[in-house]
């Protein structure tokens, strides 16, 4: 074999097996476990914190409003929708800590008249004329109970 | 003799290119145990209150400005003069209001969108590290310690659902709330959308709302001639939508 | 951060149409350009020193080695724009204990690393390592020991081992023609094979990428050798610069019609997403695509290089055109790059609107970060020249 082989085949073997004891050390622990990824990610993706809450947790000390509510027009929507994440509320119910959104613009979201929006799936008034002596829906609408004081 | 010495040779030959095919075509089929998640969207049920693409935002602490989502609501408006008017602005995260007035509307409706899950991801395919993958119940995640960056499934994704997050500098995308799934609760699009118009489910569970859902209507998926697989399955999906 | 968001802001106002909320910022920029650029003249410069080796074409002989150093040089520096563009550079290992068996990005790392151990650096070294045992005699110091190092101590220069030398150099050229296609090939690859994409979606994707390689590596040898022998004060040896510029030549034609050939098959069968490439052809390529890319970078070079093969021009009057045509290849080939990676992210794959992109000057990203990625290769150019110098290489006896 000539004297140029003879110093090239051990350097590149010598390469190639460094090369493969370090991929070995370097290679994530868990990879390919259930594919070509880290079987851990699987995990940690798993196990990030929840901000919305769950409604059932909702339900356990509010029952008699979703009474009330499974009566209205309103009834069946997650009181999530509303009354946004509500986590914090959830671990150390309060007062105060609770979203209460209301008034014609976050009510206008899904009842101002859009012709994009079917009537036979929401309820539409124009928000821009709609009693406009009141300022907040809620003056009249209970969420809750939406005809509550009136005929 | 030659018949059966044909169809020998085209076992053997099909069972050795398979393994080859294998490794090159996107395809992880649904394993045997464990729900297959899929998800339907009803175009005529979508108000267009944005609160799902808001809630996303919140739930998974998606950058605020208007060039990051996971979801996003889309307001189609065929003019009578033919013309197509597509809007989102901001995503849809603040609600839409009428921008053509009644007389010139032929047809408007809101399309909502979000990542298809996709049984064959084109973006899984692509990234050349194994950063992203589908989760063994078809979900399409993102291993944003193992991202490098390279925006290679950015670019692959036919329907835009991916973003590079600008702080952490590695690719995010819809989970379908997977942290969410493992508890139990329902992904937070389809828990404060208030006509109903997302749903999920598992694929292989005859009596899910999911299955049901394709059962009582004509679904479609996007670009379907891109043979994606995806899991999003729409009603009353039209031609101008893309 | 808030310079980014103001500048994102800025292209929100100047969308045109609609697109996907997430298509607001372009996720490839200048360096994803420079990048093919890069290895397409690595593979272009590769090839023609095979062409001399390989396909026994000896009137090449004064570009080869100047050709295999320039693809060295290139090469060396080819990565670096590709992992100073990562979002995070540090992990760009990865690329190489965990490639995905069905990325085509995936074997970028072991290709890469293919080519130059395999390829170039043996094949230069097979080819310089008599000079190297010549030159650790002759030097003294620090340089005694550099070259004997280079020469990896195989100090035989007895004529048995010479032709072992080019016996092997040539079985390393060889491999290395197949193996600069698929260095080059796969970046056409990566495009090419992407469906959500249909300005880079094309079965003619990685051929065109190739042939666009040749030509540039093609026209930047034949510049260098000219700029070279200048600053030599060298004669240049017009026999062979005529017929690096009839190679140009016929790899224009070539790259030319394959380009044409794409286009005139999207513009016929004007499927799905004709409408919207129309309006970026039209629209904001029309400068990029028109201007520079055909017309400055190929019609012009065609017509100059093609009268020369009719008209024997006088020496000098050559000279100009080529170094000239040499320049503006250079030039339309990098805005080939460019109509192909930014124009491929100008338009919504909704096929609804467009994007804008601004190319800023400072940055991770920026014009000057492009520039010193161009510059470097050159100063690693003239480092190399230096140390291996062609022209003092010992002719073998």
């Amino acid at each position: 074999m000539p004297s140029q082989l003879k110093r090239l085949i051990p350097l590149f073997i010598l390469f190639i097996g460094l090369f493969l004891v370090i991929r070995h050390f370097l290679i994530p622990e868990s990879f390919g476990q259930y594919g070509h990824y880290r079987g851990n990610s699987l995990q940690e993706n798993a196990s990030r914190e929840t901000v919305y809450a769950d409604k059932e947790d909702c339900y356990a000390c509010h029952d008699d409003i979703l009474e009330k509510l499974n009566n209205e027009m309103h009834a069946g929507l997650s009181c999530l929708i509303c009354h946004g994440p509500g986590q914090t509320h959830v671990d150390d119910p309060q007062l105060g800590n609770i979203n209460k959104e209301s008034g014609r613009e976050f009510c206008g979201r899904c009842h101002d008249i859009n012709a994009a929006r079917s009537i036979d799936v929401v309820f539409q008034v124009d928000i821009k004329t709609h009693h406009t002596e009141k300022t907040n829906c809620i003056e009249c609408h209970n969420p809750h109970d939406l005809w509550e004081g009136m005929e | 003799m030659k018949a059966s010495a044909a169809a020998a040779g085209t076992i053997i030959l099909s069972s050795v290119t398979r393994p080859f095919s294998m490794l090159l075509i996107a395809s992880d089929p649904p394993p045997e145990e464990g729900p297959w998640w899929g998800i339907g969207i009803d175009i005529t049920k979508c108000i267009g209150c944005g609160l799902c693409a808001r809630g996303c935002k919140m739930e998974n602490s998606v950058p605020d400005e208007p060039f990051y989502f996971r979801t996003w609501v889309e307001q189609y408006t065929i003019l009578n003069n033919g013309e197509v008017k597509i809007e989102s602005p901001n995503g849809g995260i603040d609600g839409f209001t009428q921008s053509v007035p009644d007389e010139e509307i032929f047809k408007t409706f809101f399309v909502p969108k979000m990542c298809n899950h996709c049984e064959k991801s084109p973006c899984t395919q692509v990234c050349p590290v194994g950063a992203t993958y589908e989760s063994p119940e078809g979900i399409s995640l993102v291993d944003q310690t193992y991202c490098i960056g390279c925006g290679y499934c950015v670019q692959a994704c036919p329907y835009g659902c991916r973003y590079l997050h600008p702080e952490k500098k590695v690719v995010d995308k819809c989970t379908l709330c997977y942290h969410r799934l493992e508890k139990g609760l329902v992904p937070v699009c389809m828990e404060v959308c208030p006509s109903k118009a997302r749903i999920y489910g598992n694929l292989k569970d005859r009596d899910s709302e999911l299955v049901q859902f394709l059962r009582e209507h004509d679904y479609q998926v996007l670009k379907p001639h891109l043979n994606t697989g995806s899991k999003l399955f729409y009603n009353a999906l039209t031609a101008e939508v893309s | 951060m808030e310079d980014h968001t103001l500048h994102l802001y800025e292209m929100l106002s100047r969308v045109e149409g609609y697109i996907y909320p997430n298509e607001i910022e372009l996720q490839w920029g200048i360096l994803i350009v420079l990048y093919p650029y890069i290895t397409g003249l690595v593979a272009g410069a590769f090839i023609l020193a095979s062409l001399e080796r390989v396909f026994k074409i000896k009137v090449l002989g004064p570009t080869y080695q100047l050709a295999l150093i320039t693809a060295l040089a290139f090469l060396i520096c080819a990565p670096l724009p590709l992992v100073s563009h990562l979002g995070h550079p540090g992990r760009a290992y990865q690329i190489m204990i965990t490639p995905h068996g069905k990325s085509a990005m995936a074997i970028f790392g072991f290709v890469y690393l293919w080519y130059l151990m395999v390829v170039l650096l043996l094949e230069i070294w097979f080819d310089y390592r008599r000079d190297f045992v010549i030159w650790s005699q002759e030097k003294k110091g620090i340089m005694r020991t550099v070259y004997r190092i280079l020469s990896l101590g195989v100090s035989d220069i007895s004529p048995k081992a010479v032709r072992w030398d080019e016996r092997l150099g040539y079985i390393i050229t060889v491999i290395g023609i197949p193996s600069a296609f698929l260095l080059h090939g796969y970046v056409g690859f990566i495009f090419g094979s992407i469906k959500a994409n249909p300005w880079w979606s094309t079965v003619l994707m990685p051929v065109i990428f190739l042939f666009s390689a040749m030509v540039s590596g093609i026209a930047l040898v034949m510049v260098l050798y000219m700029v070279v022998s200048y600053l030599r004060k060298v004669k240049i040896d017009m026999a062979c610069l005529d017929m690096v510029a009839k190679y140009l030549l016929y790899m224009l034609i070539l790259d030319f019609a394959l380009e044409s050939l794409d286009q005139v098959h999207r513009i016929y069968e004007a499927e799905e997403s004709f409408d919207i490439l129309h309006m970026l052809v039209n629209g904001r390529l029309n400068i990029t695509l028109f201007g520079m890319q055909i017309t400055l970078g190929m019609i012009i070079p065609m017509i100059s290089i093609g009268i020369l093969q009719i008209f024997k021009f006088r020496e000098k009057l050559r000279k100009t055109i080529y170094l000239m045509t040499g320049l503006m290849v250079l030039v339309g080939i990098f805005f080939m790059r460019w109509n192909v990676v930014i124009g491929g992210q100008l338009f919504s794959k909704g096929f609804h609107g467009f994007t804008n992109f601004k190319l800023g000057l400072v940055g991770s990203e920026g014009l000057f970060m492009a520039i010193a990625w161009m510059v470097l290769p050159f100063l690693i150019l003239a480092f190399l020249l230096w140390l291996m110098p062609p022209w003092k290489k010992h002719e073998a006896v």
